[in-house]
C-alpha cells in the first residue's frame, strides 16, 4: 500500500508517523556497518496501519465529507478505466454544446454493452477547469438525457457514477434552463425501460446529483455522502456561518447508514481500510462487483417491471425507516 | 440551491409571526397592554399597507379588491386560501385534505428543534404544511388546484409537500381532470435532508402518472420559485405560466453573485426573462389568470386523443 500524499486534518497522527517511517527507512538504507531498523520499521508500519484502520472505522459525517472530496479519491475516469472496456465517449447534447462536467458514452461492463456516464471533477488544474470541477451546466444534463434515450432505444443498461458538489450556479446556466435540464434528466431516469444503476462515488450534491440518480438501485460508497445541500451551504443558511459545516453534516444525516435506513440508497459498498484513495484498484473492483450483482438481479425484468420497481422504490421513501 | 426560510420581502402580504409578536415602546412601558388591545389574528392589523416598490401607502381594502396587486403592478405574495378563492369560479371549491407525513424524520435541530419550527409555522399559517389542494371549476372547466404557500417555512419542499403533490396528481386522475399547480418556494427543506431531495423524483413520478392518464398539468410560477422545486415539478408542466415579476430560477441570485463575483443584470431570473429564454410560455396578470387557465384547460381537454 502506497501512502497517499494528501492528508486530511484528522489524518495528522498518521501523517506524522508515516514521516517518521520514511525518515527511519532512509537512515536504515544508508546505515553502514549492518545496523538495520527492519524490526522497528515493521512495528511502525503495523502501527500506522492500525491507526488508519481505526480512524477510518469511525469517521464522523464531516470527516466522511472530506474523504468523499479527497483529491486522490477515484473519479469517474478511474471507474471507466477500471471497469469499462472499449469505452467510446459520446459528446454533446445536440442542442448547444458539450459539457465535460458530465462524461458519458458506450462501453462494455464485464462483457455487457452499457451506457455509462458520470460527473468528473478533474484531477489537476487543467482538467478541473475542463470539467468545471464536476459542476454541470444544462448541456451536461441534456447530454445525460440524450444518452439515456440512446440506452432505451437499443436496450442497454445505464450505469451512472455520481460525484458532484451540485449543478453550476451561473448566469449562462440559468439562461439556458438549468432547472428544466435537471428536471428532465431526473424524469428520463425514472421513465427508463432499461435497468439503471447509480453509484454515489464521492459527493452526491443536491439536484445536480439526483439528475443522474433516479435509478432502480442506488449504491453509495462507505465514505461518500448524499445530501440536499452541502454542509457548508446549510451552515451558512442556518447559522450564517459556513464554518459550522461539521454541525450541519451531522444534522442532515448524509452518510450511508442513515440513507440506507431511509431507503434513499439500497446498498453501501465497503471501502479499503484507509478509504478508496488509499487503494483505488480494490475500491473500484468492489464497486464493479456490487454493480454487477445489482444488474444481474434486474436482468429478468421487463421494461414495465423496471419502471414499476423504480416508481415503487421512490414512492416508498419516507414511508419506512422513519422513527 | 437557495433554501431561504424567510421571505426576502419582509413586506409581503402576510407578515411573519415574529414581527407581530415583537413589542414596541408600549410593551416596554406597560407590558400586557398591547396584548389586551390586539385584535384577532385574522383581522387586518392595519388598514394601510406600504408598497414595497414605491413606499406609497395603499388602502388595504383597495389592495384586496385588486387581488393584492399594488398600483405599481407588484404581485404580492398571497396564501393558499386567497389563491384558491381567486382561481375557482365564484371562489367556490372543495378542499382536499393533504395526507400527513412524518414530522422531523432526522430529529433536526439548528439550535431550535425543527419540530418546534414546524409547530410555530403551523400556528402562524393555520396550515399543516406548504401544500393546499382544492377541487372546483375554472371558467366551467373542472380542475384540481395545488397551491404552495411561501409563508410556511419559505414554501420549502419536504416530505409533506411531496405527499401533497402526489395526492393532488392522483385526485386529478381519479376525477379525470387537469392539475394546476401554483409554485412558490425557496427550494428543498434542508431540515429533512436527502428525504427532501427525494421529493424531486417522487413529484416527477406523479406528473408522469398524469401524463399516462393524458391529463394536462399546468404550472403557474409565482414569486419566488427556486431551487429543487424549479428543478422538478415547476419545470415539467405541459404549459408554464408565470405571474409578473416573479423570481424564478435554479440557483438563488445571491449564490450566483457569490460564485461569479459579478452583479446580475436587471430583470435576471424574473418571469419576463424566462419567457424570453424559452422556459415560460406567458406572463399572466393575477386578474387574468382564471380566464387564461380556463381557456387552456378546456382546449387541452378537448383534443381528439381524450375523446377516443
Amino acid at each position: 500500500m502506497t501512502a497517499p500524499r494528501h492528508y486530511l486534518d484528522f489524518e495528522r497522527p498518521i501523517a506524522d508517523l508515516e514521516a517518521k517511517i520514511e525518515e527511519l527507512s532512509r537512515v536504515s538504507e544508508s546505515a553502514s556497518g549492518g545496523k538495520s531498523f527492519d524490526s522497528e520499521l515493521a512495528a511502525l508500519r503495523k502501527r500506522v496501519d492500525v491507526l488508519r484502520r481505526d480512524a477510518y472505522a469511525k469517521l464522523d459525517p464531516w470527516q466522511k465529507t472530506q474523504v468523499a472530496r479527497h483529491p486522490e479519491r477515484p473519479h469517474f475516469m478511474d471507474y471507466v478505466a477500471g471497469l469499462i472496456d472499449e469505452f467510446v465517449e459520446l459528446r454533446g447534447d445536440r442542442k448547444f454544446g458539450d459539457d465535460q462536467a458530465i462524461v458519458g458514452g458506450l462501453g462494455r461492463f464485464r462483457g455487457q454493452a452499457v451506457v455509462v456516464m458520470g460527473h468528473e471533477k478533474g484531477w489537476d488544474t487543467t482538467t478541473r477547469l475542463k470539467h468545471n470541477f464536476g459542476m454541470a451546466r444544462p448541456e451536461g444534463y441534456r447530454k445525460a438525457v440524450r444518452l439515456m434515450d440512446l440506452a432505451e432505444d437499443f436496450g442497454l443498461p445505464v450505469l451512472t457514477f455520481v460525484d458532484t458538489a451540485g449543478a453550476y450556479p451561473g448566469i449562462g446556466a440559468e439562461e439556458r434552463g438549468q432547472a428544466e435540464a435537471i428536471a428532465r434528466s431526473t424524469e428520463r431516469g425514472l421513465m427508463l425501460g432499461v435497468p439503471m444503476i447509480s453509484t454515489v462515488t464521492g459527493e452526491g450534491g443536491s439536484g445536480g446529483a439526483i439528475a443522474l440518480a433516479a435509478a432502480n438501485k442506488v449504491l453509495i460508497l462507505e465514505h461518500s455522502i448524499y445530501s440536499v445541500i452541502s454542509p457548508e451551504g446549510a451552515a451558512s443558511i442556518l447559522w450564517r456561518d459556513g464554518s459550522r459545516a461539521k454541525d450541519a453534516a451531522e444534522q442532515m444525516k448524509i452518510t450511508g447508514p442513515d440513507l440506507l435506513k431511509f431507503g434513499i440508497v439500497d446498498r453501501i459498498v465497503s471501502e479499503p481500510p484507509g478509504g478508496a484513495h488509499s487503494d483505488p484498484a480494490t475500491a473500484i473492483r468492489s464497486v464493479g462487483d456490487a454493480v454487477a450483482e445489482e444488474l444481474k438481479a434486474l436482468s429478468d425484468l421487463s421494461a414495465e417491471q423496471l419502471k414499476k420497481q423504480r416508481a415503487d422504490r421512490f414512492y416508498a421513501i419516507g414511508k419506512t425507516g422513519i422513527a | 440551491m437557495a433554501m431561504a426560510e424567510k421571505p426576502d420581502d419582509p413586506k409581503g402580504a402576510r407578515p411573519p409571526a415574529e414581527r407581530r409578536e415583537r413589542g414596541g415602546w408600549l410593551s416596554r412601558i406597560a407590558p400586557g397592554v398591547r396584548k389586551a388591545f390586539s385584535k384577532k389574528a385574522d383581522t387586518p392589523e392595519n388598514l394601510w399597507v406600504k408598497c414595497p416598490d414605491t413606499g406609497e401607502m395603499i388602502y388595504r381594502p383597495d389592495l384586496e379588491a385588486a387581488l393584492w396587486v399594488t398600483p405599481a403592478g407588484r404581485h404580492m405574495r398571497i396564501g393558499a386560501k386567497l389563491r384558491l378563492g381567486y382561481t375557482f369560479d365564484e371562489g367556490q371549491y372543495e378542499t382536499i385534505a393533504t395526507p400527513p407525513a412524518a414530522d422531523d424524520p432526522l430529529h433536526f435541530s439548528d439550535g431550535r428543534p425543527y419540530g418546534e419550527r414546524l409547530a410555530s409555522a403551523r400556528k402562524a399559517t393555520g396550515a399543516n404544511d406548504v401544500m393546499s389542494i382544492g377541487f372546483g371549476t375554472i371558467k366551467g372547466c373542472k380542475a384540481v388546484v395545488l397551491v404552495q404557500d411561501f409563508a410556511f417555512m419559505g414554501g420549502s419542499l419536504g416530505m409533506a409537500a411531496g405527499e401533497g403533490f402526489v395526492t393532488a396528481a392522483r385526485e386529478a386522475i381519479a376525477r379525470g381532470c387537469p392539475l394546476v399547480a401554483f409554485t412558490a418556494a425557496g427550494g428543498a427543506r434542508m431540515q429533512e435532508g436527502a428525504l427532501s431531495l427525494m421529493q424531486m423524483a417522487r413529484t416527477t413520478l406523479a406528473i408522469n402518472e398524469l401524463k399516462a392518464a393524458q391529463l394536462p398539468y399546468v404550472v403557474v410560477l409565482t414569486d419566488p420559485t427556486t431551487g429543487g422545486v424549479t428543478a422538478s415539478y415547476a419545470m415539467l408542466g405541459d404549459v408554464h405560466l408565470a405571474e409578473p415579476g416573479a423570481l424564478i430560477g435554479f440557483a438563488g441570485p445571491r449564490v450566483i453573485e457569490q460564485t461569479i463575483r459579478e452583479t446580475l443584470p436587471p430583470g435576471f431570473q424574473r418571469s419576463e426573462y424566462l419567457v424570453e429564454k424559452g422556459m415560460v410560455d406567458r406572463v399572466v396578470a393575477r386578474s387574468e389568470l382564471p380566464d387564461v387557465l380556463g381557456a387552456l384547460l378546456s382546449m387541452l381537454m378537448g383534443g381528439k386523443r381524450r375523446a377516443a
